[in-house]
């Protein structure tokens, strides 16, 4: 049954889910809730370097090299390790000048140069055309191949299709209203586009899953595991060589080149930029994908080569081409849905691919190579156009089509000549020119604007020679003895063997060639010329970007007006935008309005870093000259400012840093300090209060006793009264001592505690029975109002009494003299009991309602008179509550009583509870 | 005439004891129970000899020796203060805010006996 | 700070072993048609020195992150 309509079913759905996606993450990005803000997308988003070179061009490439096709995914894994240093800086310095693409860049590294910025998009163009080609050759000639199910049949070679019969047409027109849509929707100085990003990061999942699943069925479902695999696979006359480094030196030396050239391309390819840097939410997120990325690499080639076997094995030799092996392994093994899933698998591979190229391109085209053409085209007028906004997107939607019918159309005409996986590696050396203008602007200060030029130059020409040409000419467009005999038959100009240098593969030689030109001309030219002021100014902000905080605007001087700035950027942006962007700047500088700005060298330097993030560095130099009169600032000036910035700077992070941990120290120190004293005042108060208390009732026990010793014709009556009060002081003397040592054990937890569910309203009967005698001789009223069913609480029955008969003697000692009365109530809440003792005595102030709970604190209503007590039974009877896991307070207000209440949790053990039944059981042993 | 002593103390039975020793020893013997009384009670008329506790509620008798001392027309009065905290900082301030002796609770009644006697005797 | 720049440093390290192991001569030492396993030497090394160099940069990254 032919697949066909299920296949255009399929990939149209696909797409619609790849739409869903982005722009449901445009839309949480619109609100502010980033769905790409986490590790694992970022990750995932990088994973764009697996194009359909690599889910399908890795089992061609392995078909004839072996493990050859390794390397490519070695590299980037290096490379990971590097990450934390390199990536981590590009992204710092990206952030910190707006830069939005590689030749944004460079251009910015070197003196915001627009020359720089144009040779450098135009390198990427070139570069890349041919590996977006790819992408399309893959989906058109997958799509082919599955369309003719079950036959399994390559595509004509060389098929004369019309361009309108071509899938690969419809597959780019699709592609760029995609890329369109989600790449271009709106100019924002940041230039992300969080909706791609959720796309891309599924399309990953995508490709890693569809690849595993034929790997697994391959491996496991028409072989039983590796080993079986490899043991059939035995039988191929080319298994030795395929599993095994060829010759010695020459394919090591291969290998290490791949390693090197896809270490490279890792930093440096215009998606992996766009993706890592510019589309980078968070600089922490990198960490993660240190390891998650080539975690991801690993799981996508693991099936490779047994894959690789399999087809060499199922399919007679030539009749299949190795790149088709994942597809039609699964076809011929009549397995249609994981066919299907394949292709889907292949297509996310390819479109993930094209769509953030393009993306990266187009913003490359508009910033470094349109606008600074149109800027200096005076009969364009754009100085004097009043919105530039519709302008710049319509260049890159026109710069995302143009991309993508420049691949087509190299597809179309040398699509066949060529092997997928060469492709790929041309693709590579053109990016890796870069390397030596990036990292040495990155890290080396002296590297200058003609350096870079003259390398990139160089290095460009030497790849176009070693690479291009001879590709050219292997697909017909130029004479085949070019290769073979050089130009004009000159050996030593053989663009293969360049100098006469043989024994490299070509990719090595090109590599070679072109990176020894490249380096050498930046160094050379480096070292030999002058840095302008400003470049040099560039320089330490790029190098020193994690000390220098990113900040360019002292070095500049001028003057502008403000609302001159804001429509300048309003002009690109579009007013309301820029308005925006201006009030925020305004807010955040604590101004109402940006009408109240002053035109300083921070606004400038804000206007041009929004501007960047639209038209590029170089250009928004340029257009804010117009409008801004800027004084130049001579070379030793700027060095002196940097100088100055940067000493300061390093010389307060030290102070800061020192006063610090000299603050820090002392506070500790205070803090310290401060708890001894408060130890020792408490201890002190403790002990100077306990002797006091015990002093006093020891006075009038020992005068009295001298008194009566002294008098012994004292009058009997008196001499009762006398022994009276001796007794009542020593028995004062005996509960406060008691007391003390309660406390002492309650605080310490040493106390013993026989706990038990305890029936609470016959506690307080018991209570209001031992003190009833007490109550009657004082004249105090009683009322006790107790529920018909109080449930069980768990408690220390001696413990709760104390508490109780305390809290009644209490109100019994300050309730009114005359008429005096206490009442006890009782209330069951949902989770605890609460019992309330009033009386109606003068109540307590709010100032001392916290005092009485204080040990020794006793707060009399009369003055004259001191109340009888230890001041130490409300503290006692607070620990013994909270011990429970209840809550004792009181409420009063001057006259009208106070109530004392106290909670009980019920039923369920609590901590509390856990707590005693614990030292229940050290009581028992 | 016998001599005057008043007493300032809150605890009721120390004061008992206190007014019946020295009623025995024949002095003119008046009662405040706290710190702001004894002042009142000094301002009606100032006695020989003050009595003092140290920790009187409403004004400390740390309060009361210095109040006393500011006033020229007290000047003879002469000052014991009683306290039940023995600390030495506590006897060198009450010395330095013009007591003419210190004794701590709980004492020997034939003691603060002598000490009375031999403060008025100097008079 | 001293933190970061330590996995800065161990990071670099890792790099320089899996350049070690990912070049000649430590890959010439496996460039055998022997098996392990069934499996073939050479893919076996270069997977699992892989992994190796993966789970070690794992390590540096999440251990230094608490």
């Amino acid at each position: 049954m032919p697949l066909g309509g299920l296949i255009l079913l399929t990939s149209g759905a696909y797409l619609g889910i790849l739409f869903a996606i982005a722009y449901w993450g445009d839309k949480r990005a619109d609100v502010g809730r980033s769905i790409i803000a986490n590790p694992y997308i970022y990750a995932l988003s990088m994973a764009v370097y697996a194009t359909s070179w690599t889910f399908y061009g890795s089992v061609g490439r392995a078909a004839a090299s072996g493990v050859g096709f390794l390397p490519i995914y070695l590299g980037p894994t290096l490379m990971a390790a590097l990450f934390w240093l390199v990536l981590r800086k590009m992204i710092r310095i990206s952030k910190a000048n707006r830069i939005t693409s590689i030749a944004d860049f460079i251009a910015a590294r070197y003196g915001k140069s627009a020359l720089l910025g144009g040779l450098v998009t135009l390198i990427a163009v070139i570069g890349v055309i041919p590996y977006i080609a790819l992408q399309l050759k893959a989906v058109s000639s997958s799509f082919l191949i599955l369309w003719q199910y079950p036959e399994i049949r390559m595509p004509n070679q060389g098929q004369a299709l019309g361009p309108l019969q071509d899938t690969a047409l419809y597959v780019a027109l699709l592609l760029a209203l995609f890329t369109i849509v989600f790449g271009t929707r709106h100019l924002d100085a940041t230039e992300r586009h969080e909706g791609m990003v959720a796309a891309i990061a599924f399309e990953s999942l995508v490709k890693l899953l569809a690849f595993l699943a034929v790997g697994i069925f391959v491996t496991f479902g028409l072989y039983h595991g590796f080993a079986d695999l490899f043991a059939q696979a035995t039988r191929l006359p080319a298994s030795d060589r395929l599993l095994t480094l060829g010759g010695p030196a020459g394919t090591y030396g291969s290998w290490a080149s791949l390693i090197f050239l896809s270490m490279l391309s890792i930093l440096f390819l215009p998606r992996q930029f766009q993706i890592s840097v510019v589309e980078n939410v968070n600089e922490n997120h990198l960490a993660k994908a240190i390891w998650l990325f080539p975690l991801y690499l690993l799981a996508i080639n693991v099936f490779v080569l047994p894959i690789t076997f399999a087809g060499l094995m199922q399919f007679p030799a030539g009749s299949v081409d190795a790149d088709a092996f994942v597809l039609t392994l699964p076809m011929a093994h009549r397995q249609e849905a994981l066919a299907l899933l394949v292709f889907i698998g292949g297509l996310s591979a390819a479109t993930g691919m094209v769509i953030v190229e393009t993306i990266a391109l187009s913003t490359m085209i508009c910033n470094d190579l349109a606008m600074p053409l149109l800027l200096r085209w005076k009969a364009f007028g754009l100085a004097q156009r009043s919105d530039l906004s519709g302008l710049l997107l319509g260049i890159r939607r026109g710069a995302i089509l143009l991309l993508m019918l420049l691949g087509y159309l190299y597809y179309r005409a040398a699509g066949e000549a060529y092997a997928l996986v060469s492709i790929g590696l041309v693709s590579f050396a053109a990016v890796a020119q870069f390397a030596p203008a990036m990292l040495g602007g990155m890290y080396w200060k002296q590297g200058t604007r003609a350096g870079a030029l003259s390398g990139l130059s160089l290095g460009f020409l030497l790849w176009a020679y070693t690479l291009l040409l001879p590709a050219f000419a292997k697909s017909g467009w130029l004479p085949l003895s070019f290769i073979e005999q050089g130009p004009l038959a000159i050996a030593w100009l053989k663009p293969l063997a360049l100098f006469g240098l043989a024994g490299l593969d070509e990719i090595g030689h090109s590599l070679f060639w072109s990176l020894l030109g490249n380096l050498g001309a930046y160094v050379g030219v480096s070292l030999f010329g002058r840095q302008s002021s400003r470049e040099h100014a560039q320089a330490l902000l790029f190098v020193d970007v994690f000390k220098v905080a990113g900040r360019g605007s002292s070095l500049w001087r001028g003057s502008a007006s403000v609302s001159e700035v804001i429509a300048l950027v309003g002009r690109f942006l579009g007013p309301a935008r820029a308005a925006e962007a201006f009030a925020d700047y305004a807010a955040q500088r604590g101004r109402q309005s940006s009408a109240e700005l002053v035109p300083d060298a921070d606004l400038v330097h804000f206007a041009e870093q929004q501007l960047a993030g639209a038209i590029g560095t170089a250009s928004a130099r340029v257009m804010l000259a117009s409008v801004v009169q800027e004084e130049p600032l001579g070379m030793d000036e700027v060095l002196g400012i940097l100088d100055e910035a940067s000493q300061v700077l390093a010389y307060s992070r030290r102070l800061e840093q020192q006063s610090h941990e000299l603050e820090a120290a002392t506070g500790e120190l205070r803090a310290a300090n401060a708890r001894l004293q408060e130890l020792d005042r408490l201890k002190d108060d403790f002990i100077s209060t306990v002797t006091h208390e015990l002093r006093t009732p020891l006075t009038s026990i020992r005068a009295f006793s001298e008194i009566l010793n002294d008098n012994p014709e004292l009058e009997p009556a008196q001499r009762a009264r006398f022994i009276a009060i001796i007794v009542k002081e020593s028995e004062r003397l005996t509960r406060m001592i008691n007391q003390v040592l309660d406390l002492a054990k309650l605080e310490s937890g040493r106390a013993e505690w026989h706990t038990a569910s305890l029936d609470l309203a016959e506690v307080i009967e018991d209570a209001v029975a031992t003190t009833s005698q007490l109550l009657q001789e004082q004249g105090v009223q009683l009322g006790l109002d107790l529920p018909a069913q109080v449930p069980p609480v768990l408690a220390d029955r001696d413990r709760l009494l104390q508490v109780l008969l305390n809290l009644i003697s209490n109100a019994a000692k300050f309730c009114d003299r005359q008429a005096g009365r206490i009442d006890i109530a009782v209330q069951v809440l949902p989770e605890a009991l609460r019992v309330d003792v009033r009386d109606n005595g003068d109540g307590i102030d709010p100032a001392d309602q916290q005092t009485i709970f204080e040990k020794f604190r006793q707060v009399g209503d009369n003055l004259t008179e001191k109340p009888q007590g230890t001041g130490l039974g409300l503290p006692i009877s607070r620990q013994i509550i909270e011990h429970f896991g209840g809550r004792l307070w009181v409420r009063s207000a001057r006259g009208q009583g106070a109530t004392f209440s106290f909670t009980l949790p019920l039923g369920a053990p609590t901590l509390a509870a856990e707590r005693f039944s614990g030292s229940e059981t050290e009581n028992r042993a | 005439m016998s001599k005057s002593v008043l007493i300032a103390d809150d605890e009721p039975n120390i004061v008992i004891s206190l007014e019946f020793l020295l009623e025995q020893a024949g002095y003119q013997v008046r009662v405040a129970h706290d710190g702001q009384e004894a002042l009142e009670a000094i301002q009606r008329q100032p006695p020989d000899l003050l009595l003092l506790d140290v920790m009187l509620p409403r004004l400390s008798g740390f309060d009361v020796c210095q109040k006393i001392r500011e006033n020229p027309a007290w000047q003879p009065m002469r000052i014991v203060m009683l306290t039940a905290k023995g600390r030495e900082v506590e006897v060198s301030k009450g010395l330095a805010l013009g007591a003419d002796a210190y004794i701590t609770k709980p004492f020997s009644t034939q003691e603060l006996l002598a000490q009375v006697r031999d403060l008025l005797a100097d008079r | 700070m001293a933190n970061r720049t330590l996995r800065a440093q161990r990071l670099v390290a890792l790099f320089m072993l899996g350049c070690l192991l990912f070049s000649y001569p430590l890959l010439a030492l496996f460039d055998s048609d022997q098996r392990v396993f069934g499996i073939p030497l050479l893919f076996a090394y270069l997977f699992a020195a892989w992994a190796l160099l993966i789970v070690l940069m794992m390590l540096v990254i999440e251990r230094s992150n608490r």
